[in-house]
């Protein structure tokens, strides 16, 4: 191949795929997002009234806020349990092999259907469910608890455990990328335990928590699946809402409100590429 | 580091491990056992005798929807999408090696094609070909929606490999005479090919359990997860559970077949002499 061409031929098909699968399909969104639509179809038109339907509505801005609840609430559990699992694989399991094999097992449950992962909860949560059941017969409660399943509590749940790894992996490979050296310094000079975590490892692993918050959080903010199963469809998202109004044939309305779900999601993408440079992480 | 004794905070990170294992897969067996559930048990425990009643149900046509059907699709749909995703992704990777202009700007499409929310990505499609006044089908725009999915996370893969690989190598090769092509063919390609394997695995399973990507996307006819989804809503027997259990089987025999490329790889670089 002659060299000044190559790399342009190499990385066609990615950018034609990309192009043709991601940002006409961005561009059909704002476009459709001006169009007039009624019952059963929709007409180019240049109007701005999707919109000012969309955000003069208080549901509208109830909803996001809801979602941007589950989204602090998800980031929260997941960083938190991301770090001390991927802190326990980094630096308390002694060989490597070990290391590859746990951090396997970690990894399997991700690679397996989302919505058996969800639907898996319901012969544990359930009215009748395990735990139910056993609380029941502990006697530490007097009838079932029905918050446990179709609830917003079942929705942050089963987030936590469909998204938990994009946060693990990130912070894992940041946290072995640490040299040891360091932390033996930090010993040597007098520093304990916690001061050792607080002022070498949490601050070294940043860049693994910025590109795991960023998995997370677009997860969890374009998110709708999960919400409409595990609340039972008592609880409201953006994504949730985006998908009514499509099944509903609403599609101006839901290309308005994508529009605005973008225009977030790229905010907080670009907010969190300032602490971490994605290309030296790799 | 190494030569201490385990301390406190080992047993309780170790235990906090074990309940997170617990955690990840305590619910997944849950559906495992219950889907040999009797036949006339329900859908929670307790277990109502033990019987292959629900698996057998799966394959009775008129039971639960297409599933024979839904199933081919998206075993297609897979390995479209995991060939596609690794010659694509490896092309992109071998290019980002170089400067070319567009690389950046090539690279934060790439991760915006990850952050993107499925559902805008779904719902763009089926506009666009709406708009086109284009049928969707299964392997037109729900196999584009899935490369939209499984490309960022090969060329990323890809990209990390690169970043690791040293050239010396290829400056090896080609001081003993060997082409472009022969040092691409008989020294870049076989160093990275566990890492190509992965790329398929990760394409092969993403898209064969993608959901909302191809919600608007699959045109008259369903991919396994859609046919799933449809379930949750009016099936209230174990027959879910079986279908769970046979295509989280698919899954993992997906990720074994992967292992076990990689591990012959590498005993297999192992026992390579010199000539």
């Amino acid at each position: 191949m002659t060299g000044r061409l190559a790399p342009y031929l190499q990385a066609a098909p990615l950018a034609l795929i990309l192009g043709a699968f991601l940002l006409l399909p961005l561009a059909a969104i704002v476009a459709v997002s001006f169009w007039d639509y009624d019952s059963v179809q929709i007409y180019p038109d240049f109007i701005t009234l999707n919109y000012a339907e969309t955000l003069g509505s208080w549901v509208t801005w109830k909803t996001y806020l809801n979602t941007l609840k589950f989204v602090a609430i998800v980031w929260a559990i997941t960083t938190v349990v991301g770090f001390l699992v991927a802190y326990f694989l980094a630096f308390h399991v002694r060989s490597t092999t070990m290391q590859m094999v746990l951090f396997l097992i970690c990894t399997v449950p991700f690679l397996t259907s989302n919505i058996i992962r969800m639907i898996s909860w319901v012969p544990f949560l359930g009215r009748n469910g395990l735990l139910n059941t056993t609380l029941i017969e502990l006697g530490i409660v007097p009838a079932p608890l029905e918050f446990l399943l179709f609830s917003e509590f079942a929705v942050v749940l089963a987030m936590a455990h469909l998204y938990v790894l994009f946060m693990v992996t990130p912070i894992f490979n940041s946290l072995m990328r640490i040299d040891r050296a360091l932390i033996e310094a930090a010993r040597d000079a007098g520093a304990n335990g916690w001061q050792t975590l607080t002022n070498v490892v949490i601050p070294l692993a940043k860049p693994g928590i910025a590109i795991g918050s960023i998995f997370v959080v677009t997860l969890v903010l374009g998110d709708f699946v999960t919400v409409r199963f595990m609340s039972g469809g008592q609880s409201a998202s953006v994504g949730l809402m985006i998908a009514n109004e499509i099944s509903l044939l609403q599609y101006p309305a839901a290309a308005a409100n994508a529009v605005a779900v973008l225009v977030l999601v790229l905010l907080m993408v670009a907010a969190m590429l300032r602490i971490v440079d994605i290309r030296k992480e790799l | 580091m190494n030569a201490e004794k385990r301390g406190l905070e080992f047993y309780a990170l170790a235990a906090f491990f074990a309940l997170f294992v617990l955690f990840l897969y305590g619910p997944l067996s849950t559906i495992l056992i219950l889907s040999f559930q009797g036949p006339g048990g329900g859908l929670t425990f307790p277990m109502n005798g033990v019987s292959t009643r629900w698996f057998e149900n799966l394959f009775e046509q008129q039971a639960v929807g297409d599933f024979g059907g839904s199933f081919a699709r998206s075993l297609a749909l897979g390995v479209m999408t995991t060939l596609t995703t690794v010659a694509v992704s490896l092309c992109a990777g071998l290019a980002f090696r170089r400067r070319f202009l567009g690389s950046t700007a090539l690279f934060y499409l790439t991760v915006a094609s990850l952050v993107v929310p499925s559902i805008l990505v779904s719902l763009g499609i089926g506009l666009a070909f709406q708009v086109a006044g284009v049928q969707p089908t299964w392997w037109t725009s729900a196999f584009g929606a899935h490369l939209t999915w499984t490309l960022p996370f090969g060329v990323l893969i890809m990209f990390a490999v690169f970043n690791r690989f040293s050239p010396a190598y290829e400056e090896a090769a080609r001081d003993l005479g060997a082409s472009n092509w022969q040092t691409f063919v008989h020294v870049v390609l076989p160093i990275i090919a566990p890492s190509l394997v992965g790329v398929g695995l990760f394409g092969f399973t993403l898209s064969y359990d993608e959901f909302a990507r191809t919600l608007m996307t699959a045109g008259s006819f369903n991919t396994l997860p859609l046919e799933i989804y449809g379930m949750t809503t009016n099936v209230t027997t174990p027959v879910l559970y079986a279908l769970g259990a046979v295509t989280t089987l698919v899954s993992f025999t997906a990720i074994a077949a992967a292992l076990v490329a990689v591990t012959a790889m590498a005993r297999r670089r192992k026992t390579l002499k010199p000539l």
